[in-house]
């Protein structure tokens, strides 16, 4: 496990207004449909579950800083052109961004997309999960981590890991 | 001698050391940990204190009543005032204490007084009895003079007592209260004599309050403070040496804040606390120059109430310490303020609903409002030197002089607007305070920004002239500014005596640029993609330029008119700029209504003539482009700036709907049909709810009425085309609405009309019907009689209970036939007539005036003639086949299946009528229904006779029963249309309650004992109803016996896609029940019924809040006790996989929170639970 500071001094960036969306009116009708488009899985990252990783992951491992609740979204490791959704053919893929080029959480952050994203979406999706290109080091080998199930699947028999994202993934109702 | 007895009695029983109460349970702790002793002994310790305080109150009603002197008292007391047991004594001269206490208003001599303050004084000493002695002082100094007070002499030497021997801090919560409150009283009271002990009165103080820290005792202690600072106010005083220290006591308590929530016992809030702190801090001069440092510095605090406070205590320091301490500190406060500014000013609301007429409209924020009320207070207090320091600053410089590069609000940068935005406000608060720095604003800033863009005051006169303003230099910043000056200036204008200043002379001068510069910015943000802050700007600065006083600050009329004009032109040819054209009505709203309130008799002119009038004449104009709809709009938001206007326009009105209403008539004009309608519409929805709420315009309503029944009766068509069925609906709406809101008298003018439209100009022969038998069929409805029927039920149903109806039985008759003949609003007009009659218990004999027992009696005794066409097949017991009343026919069999129908449905709204006045017979009535529900089933219910002898063989229509079913609905639901308080029903309070409570165990026997599927469903459908209408309070109380009947109604509705109404209103019950904390536990029984009929409910397709609702009440039930819920688990993680896949995202976002909330419930977890 890693201790002290990866990044101990993140930029911090404006939370970006959200789009509003604009099919508000359709509400009338009771039988169309509403396809899950990008701002939904954005939503389900964040605004649903704002989960809130404050230091523990980008920087101090054992602190939580409840002055400073840095999301995923402020430290723009993902942003809303990220999330690519094509509701049709069940596909979703999520690029993010980490804070510093060997950030050894990277995995970590994937692997807690990934099991929001299974936990949210229907089953028919395929969930994609990429670290943006020339953003980190190993970048190959940590997308290659990311999207090998068998990996997914041993990751989540580790106890210690389950909790880790579990605790990512609790909820912080605003 | 009995007294005597009595008396040593109540002083043994007070003094008496085994029994008080702190004393025993101290005294025996070795069986504290015995429970049964600790509650024997606390009940004996409760009925102990209650004895004791019941023998001080006789005690003290003895010497009250002089049955004892005070003297007797305390020889009487001699032995335990001087006992050696430390206990004894103590419990002696608290007593003596106590009772002083208890005979405050009693008049005692100057002697006894002096003695007793003699005596207390001196037990100050003797530390075990010092709560008595401290109780004692408090009693006699708080005397009033009348009956003997302390004198100054006495009071001094219980404070030098009091300073020399009392160590406050290491007494317990309750003395140090009484302490301080003694301590407190004696600086309030007896200024004057304590004043002389000077050092030693500042330094024992100091000592006692030093780190106190009980809430209740602070609040005497800051208030003490206070009272020291006023004592010395001298700043070369005993108190100026003092006053480091005395602040250093004081500073650590700032801001305060609460660690622990306030329990119950202290009453003391944490805003009170901070108002005495804030009064101590400002109580005198002496501690400026500590508290403004520290004030500062907590200004930057993270914290959020300390920053509220901090700005809070600055502006109530400043004031109190005067404009020459705080000059020092002008610039500090002013960079500071800012600088808090510009962090938690929000986001301006530029919206076209121009909430304030004032200025740009901010979010509220408590920190914005107390920073710009300091700013007022320096202002107020400094002028000069604050204006000053605003002119010269150089963020607002920089604002002023790059004006010129903001275009347009989107072009500035986020920084940059937040500055834009904070200057704007300090402008405004600064130009609303004073004339001078209004003047001097105006002065500096606005002259420099006017020669920034070009218009010094010497081509001033050009532009005067010429007028146009080049649309290119058009400022976005400029205006902005401009407006926040100009909001301010007019503010001032309003509070202010004066009413002259150079402002007023530099405004004159520029009122036509502004003019132009509003009104081109107008043109130019409509020419580009139209975006609102600055279509906002434009409007609202021409608004506020309209909306000066005349007297200071006079902007020819014509500028005035030219205003008024330019809003009009865009109110016509700019309709399809929404945004443009909302706000420009808005703003002339507002003009109106200002112009109305001021009675500025030469604007008010020009607005009737410009605004008013043009907005007639757009009705009658028909060649121009804007839309009907929007004309309406126009017309009824200016109408309501004034009662004035408002004649002005119903006239107009009146007259328009007449025209169109004939030429309907006349040539069947389809266009004049719908402009009739809308402004019926309006009438009815806009304009009379204002005129209602503002009054004086009865006379108008009455007569408009009466028109309408006039044109009606004269015109209405003898076939009237089935596309007026619009029309008739807005006239009955109208009618319904006006006759509603007028007084009893004016209700008799317009039934008396309406009564004689009907008997003459229909072929009901009004006055027959009573006298002929009830005949069915009689009569051959014509649609032209049907409409004046209609329109005549609207008025019956707004009628006021006093009104008096003429010819109410003939009415009633004709009503029941008709109903018969499926006409729904004649069955809410007597719905609305039994709610209304009075009844016979309450009335004088009057000939003719139908009770509410003789027409309840027609309903359900008086026979209908059924001619042989309409022959029933079989009658409840009656002889005859062919003659029945109302009630029997719901429950025949009948050929015409329509007929049963039509008679359930007028009789629920009778029911309606009857039940909302809480009558008995609403019994009978439901019985009526419920035995339609039962009627294929062999229960026969007691309560109606007959029901028996059903046979087998009969087939009950099932249309005519769900009827009844439905009648439930009606009969608990709250109507629109009828029967509101809009409408005079009389409504019994707690109706719905009763008549749940009454029904339920009725319902819950059919509906365990029905032995048919259909009468089952029936009865489910008719309780759901009641169910989903009944307040949910009374629900909760019979949770556990309604939840299986309710998750039966739940799964019952699902099965038709008409249903889904109601199905949600019922889950709404559900849901409540989940929520609250009273249906918990019938909830927790039947948990897992409730999961399985909600999982079925998670995929209901035809309606999303159905769904949507029975998945956030599965979120609701995972927060059931864990044992209970657990089993239930996969089966709901189950189910929800769908929901994730729904068609509709706010349930796809339901059950994604649903799903969390299930799994983590969970022990092992697995990647998809």
């Amino acid at each position: 496990m890693v201790t002290g500071l990866i990044n101990a001094n993140p930029i911090i960036y404006e939370k970006k207004q959200r789009q509003q969306r604009s099919t508000q009116s359709l509400q009338g009708d009771e039988y169309t449909v509403e396809p899950i488009d990008h701002l939904e899985v954005f939503d389900i990252l964040f605004a649903n579950f704002h989960f809130c990783f404050a230091f523990t992951f980008i920087g101090y491992r054992d602190i939580k800083d409840p002055e400073h609740p840095y999301s995923l979204e402020e430290l723009k490791v993902i942003t809303e052109e990220a999330v690519e959704v094509n509701d049709q053919n069940s596909y979703v893929r999520v690029t993010f961004t980490p804070t510093v080029e060997h950030c050894s959480m990277a995995t970590i952050i994937g692997l807690c997309l990934r099991v929001k994203l299974l936990r949210s979406l229907p089953s028919r999706y395929k969930v994609d999960i990429r670290v943006a290109p020339g953003s980190h080091a190993t970048e190959a080998a940590v997308n290659k981590q990311l999207n090998d199930k068998e990996r997914v699947a041993a990751a989540l028999e580790n106890p210690n890991l389950v909790d880790m994202v579990d605790e990512c993934l609790a909820p912080s109702y605003e | 001698m009995a007294e005597t007895t009595q008396l040593t009695r109540h002083i043994e029983s007070y003094v008496d050391s085994s029994s008080t109460p702190t004393h025993q349970v101290h005294s025996h702790p070795q069986f504290i940990h015995q429970y049964f002793s600790i509650s024997k002994s606390l009940f004996s310790v409760n009925n102990t204190y209650a004895l004791q305080v019941a023998s001080l109150d006789a005690i003290g009603v003895l010497i009250k009543t002089n049955a004892l002197t005070l003297e007797a008292l305390v020889r009487e007391l001699d032995m335990y005032l001087t006992s050696t047991d430390a206990v004894i004594r103590s419990r002696g001269i608290l007593l003596l204490a106590e009772v002083l206490t208890r005979i405050q208003s009693k008049p005692l001599n100057s002697e006894t007084i002096h003695s007793l303050v003699g005596f207390f004084k001196e037990k100050m000493v003797d530390w075990k009895a010092v709560r008595g002695a401290i109780l004692g002082c408090l009693a006699l100094i708080r005397r009033k003079s009348v009956v003997g007070m302390v004198t100054g002499s006495d009071a001094k030497a219980i404070a030098r007592s009091f300073l020399q021997n009392l160590q406050v801090q290491s007494l317990g919560q309750y003395d140090r209260k009484i302490c301080f409150e003694l301590l407190d009283y004696l600086l309030e009271h007896h200024a004057d004599t304590v004043a002389s002990l000077e050092e030693d009165l500042i330094f024992g103080t100091c000592e006692a309050i030093d780190l106190e820290k009980d809430p209740e005792c602070l609040m005497f202690a800051f208030h003490i403070v206070d009272s020291l600072a006023r004592l010395y106010p001298d700043p070369s005083g005993p108190l100026a040496s003092f006053a480091r220290d005395l602040f250093d006591i004081l500073a650590p308590y700032f801001p305060i804040h609460f660690t622990h929530p306030t329990s119950g016992d202290t009453h003391v809030q944490r805003d009170d606390l901070s108002r005495t702190l804030m009064s101590a801090f400002s109580s005198t001069p002496l501690f400026e120059p500590f508290v403004i440092p520290l004030l500062l510095e907590k200004l930057s605090s993270s914290l959020q109430s300390a920053k509220i406070d901090s700005l809070k205590y600055l502006r109530v320091c400043s004031s109190k310490y005067g404009a020459e301490r705080i000059a020092k500190y002008a610039g500090d406060i002013w960079s500071a303020l800012k600088d808090t500014l510009y962090t938690y000013l929000g986001e301006p609301a530029f919206s076209s609903t121009l909430a304030s007429i004032d200025g740009i409209d901010f979010p509220k924020d408590e920190i914005v409002i107390e920073a710009l009320s300091l700013l007022q207070q320096l202002v107020v207090q400094n002028s000069g030197q604050l204006v000053t320091l605003i002119v010269d600053d150089e963020d607002v410089n920089f604002i002023i002089n790059t004006i010129a590069s903001y275009e347009m609000y989107d072009t500035i940068s986020v920084q940059e607007k937040k500055k834009l935005h904070a200057i704007g406000r300090i402008l405004y608060i600064t130009a609303k305070t004073s004339i001078p720095s209004c003047n001097a604003l105006f002065q500096s800033l606005f002259l420099r920004m006017m020669d920034n863009l070009g218009f010094s005051v010497s081509n001033v006169d050009g532009l005067q002239s010429g007028g146009i303003f080049d649309s290119q230099r058009v400022k976005f910043g400029f205006l902005y500014i401009c407006i926040e000056l100009l909001a301010g200036c007019r503010e001032l204008v309003i509070l202010s005596e004066e009413k002259q200043g150079t402002y007023c002379t530099i405004l004159h001068s520029f009122s036509n640029v502004l003019f132009n510069a509003f009104g081109s910015v107008l043109a130019v943000s409509a020419d580009r993609c139209p975006f609102d802050p600055d279509i906002y700007i434009g409007v609202k600065g021409l608004q506020i330029l309209a909306m000066f006083h005349l007297d200071v600050f006079p902007i020819p009329k014509s500028t005035f008119e030219n205003i008024l004009k330019k809003f009009m032109s865009i109110i016509i040819d700019d309709f399809n700029k929404t945004v443009l054209w909302n706000a420009t009505l808005k703003a002339l709203f507002h003009i109106g209504s200002f112009v109305q309130n001021i009675s500025e008799s030469e604007k008010a002119m020009s607005y009737r003539s410009f605004v008013v009038d043009k907005t007639m004449e757009l009705l009658s104009l028909h060649d121009i482009a804007l839309p009907f709809s929007l004309k309406v709009e126009a017309l009824s938001d200016i109408g309501m700036t004034g009662m004035k206007n408002m004649l002005t326009i119903l006239q107009g009105l009146e007259g328009t709907v007449f025209a169109n209403l004939s030429e309907v008539y006349a040539c069947r004009n389809l266009t004049s049909s719908e402009i009739a309608v809308q402004l019926l519409e309006c009438y009815s929805c806009k304009l009379l709810p204002w005129v209602n709420e503002n009054g004086g315009a009865e006379e108008f309503v009455v007569q408009f009425a009466v028109e309408i029944w006039s044109q009606a009766g004269n015109s209405m068509d003898s076939n009237a085309p089935s596309e007026e069925k619009g029309l008739l609906d807005a006239m009955m709406k109208a009618m319904k609405v006006s006759v509603g809101c007028c007084s009893v008298e004016s209700q008799n003018v317009i039934i008396q009309k309406a009564y004689s439209m009907l008997s003459t100009h229909t072929s009901f022969q009004l006055n027959d019907v009573e006298r002929l038998p009830l005949t069915f069929g009689k009569y051959d409805i014509s649609p032209r009689d049907e409409g004046i029927l209609l329109l005549f039920t609207s008025v019956i149903i707004a009628l006021r209970p006093k009104t008096h109806i003429p010819n109410i039985r003939g009415l009633l008759h004709l009503f029941i036939l008709t109903l018969l003949r499926g006409v729904v609003p004649v069955a809410q007009a007597l719905g609305s007539m039994f709610n209304k009659l009075i009844s016979k218990s309450s009335v004088v004999e009057k000939s003719g005036e139908l009770t509410l027992e003789e027409a309840l009696d027609v309903i359900f005794n008086t026979k209908i003639v059924f001619s042989c066409n309409n022959m029933l097949q079989r009658c409840n017991g009656s002889s005859n086949g062919s003659e029945m009343a109302l009630t029997d026919l719901c429950l025949s069999i009948t050929n015409d299946r329509s007929l049963q129908t039509n008679a359930i449905c007028g009789l629920s709204w009778i029911g309606k009528g009857l039940l909302l006045r809480g009558h008995e017979k609403i019994k009978d009535i439901t019985m009526i229904f419920i035995e339609c529900l039962i009627s294929d089933t062999k229960i026969s219910l007691p309560l109606i006779e007959g029901s028996h002898e059903n046979n087998e063989e009969q087939k009950w229509d099932p249309l005519a029963r769900k009827c009844a079913a439905e009648a439930f609905h009606v009969l608990m639901s709250d109507a629109e249309v009828c029967l509101n308080k809009k409408f005079h029903a009389t409504i019994r309070p707690l109706y719905k309650q009763r008549f749940f409570s009454s029904m339920m165990p009725i319902f819950q026997q059919l509906i365990s004992r029905s032995d048919s599927s259909l009468s089952r469903c029936l009865l489910l459908r008719a309780f759901a109803h009641v169910m989903s209408d009944t307040p949910l309070i009374v629900i909760l109380n019979e949770a556990k016996k309604l939840i299986p009947i309710l998750l039966d109604c739940l799964s019952m509705l699902t099965k038709d896609i008409q249903d889904k109404d109601i199905l949600y209103g019922l889950l709404l019950v559900l849901s409540g029940m989940l929520t609250e904390k009273n249906g918990q536990e019938a909830v927790i029984e039947n948990a897992h019924i409730i999961i399985n009929c909600l999982i079925k409910l998670v995929d209901y397709p035809h309606k999303t809040l159905v769904r949507e609702t029975a998945i956030q009440c599965l979120v609701a039930l995972s927060e059931l006790p864990h044992a209970r819920i657990y089993p239930l688990r996969t089966q709901v993680l189950r189910a929800l996989p769908k929901c994730l896949d729904d068609t509709k995202r706010s349930v796809r976002h339901e059950a994604v929170k649903c799903r969390q909330a299930w799994a983590s419930i969970a022990s092992s977890r697995s990647i998809r639970f």
